[in-house]
């Protein structure tokens, strides 16, 4: 089994995680508890790195939906990167794209939240 | 002559622990079958999209309930039935959502019969609730 991994990384004042592994309903517990622990340590600029992440699922959309409210509200953001053409078909699929910005890279994320 | 019917069946616990083991079982017949990528992943989806279901809401998180993925293939029909014992629902009563609404108003959960109909050629509920409900999905086999 391959499981779910997250690792965080901070750097001037920006969180990212590398999602790796599968996102789906026995996961998304685990990126919703990152994303908490963002939330209570004022962290409100993150990038989300989709590289290594083989599989999405709608329960694992569904974490950024819970989240991004509260981050915008506070004057941040949830960017996400490096998505395969698979995860990107289910985001676009629901018409996420409208409600994220998605980038290639991690960089062009960095630049657009300094 | 009769064409050629073949079955595969996997008996688990309704446990979200064992969506992967459910993904491997369908994506790996799906693969065998002749489907391209882009034809598995959807087929993955729908299926996890309908077992998440099934331990979420029919067993109310309920991990050691029946689940029961039957894969039935013929030349034309890639059929994957999901049947469980637990509280059914009416899916006369589920409505297409407006995704606009839905991605506006930030909306979590409540995609997964959206995304099995959009994925799937055919989606079929049949439901008697505490004795058996199934949901059918078939993916037409390209010719």
């Amino acid at each position: 089994m391959s499981g779910f991994e997250i690792a965080q990384l901070e750097k001037n004042q920006i969180v990212t995680l590398h999602l790796k592994g599968f996102l789906d309903a026995h996961t998304a517990p685990d990126l919703e508890a990152e994303l908490e622990k963002c939330i209570q340590n004022k962290q409100y600029k993150v990038i989300v790195n989709f590289q290594e992440l083989g599989y999405i699922s709608s329960a694992g959309l569904g974490v950024f939906m819970g989240f991004i409210e509260e981050i915008r509200k506070n004057g941040g953001d949830i960017k996400l990167t490096n998505m395969s053409s698979k995860i990107f078909r289910v985001f676009d699929l629901l018409g996420f794209p409208a409600l994220y910005e998605i980038f290639n890279t991690e960089e062009e994320a960095v630049q657009k939240f300094t | 002559m009769a064409k050629k019917v073949n079955k595969y069946q996997l008996k688990i616990p309704s446990s979200t622990n064992h969506l992967e083991l459910i993904r491997e079982f369908v994506t790996n017949l799906a693969r065998d079958v002749g489907f391209d990528d882009e034809r598995i992943s959807q087929i993955e989806l729908a299926v996890d999209e309908a077992c998440t279901n099934v331990v979420k809401h029919a067993y109310k998180g309920d991990d050691r309930q029946p689940l029961d993925v039957l894969v039935k293939t013929d030349p034309k029909k890639f059929k994957i039935i999901i049947s469980d014992k637990g509280k059914g629902f009416n899916p006369k009563l589920i409505k297409t959502p407006d995704m606009k609404k839905y991605l506006t108003e930030m909306r979590v959960g409540g995609l997964g019969i959206y995304l099995m109909q959009t994925l799937m050629d055919e989606v079929d509920f049949k439901i008697e609730p505490g004795k058996r409900n199934q949901v059918q999905l078939v993916k037409y086999i390209p010719q």
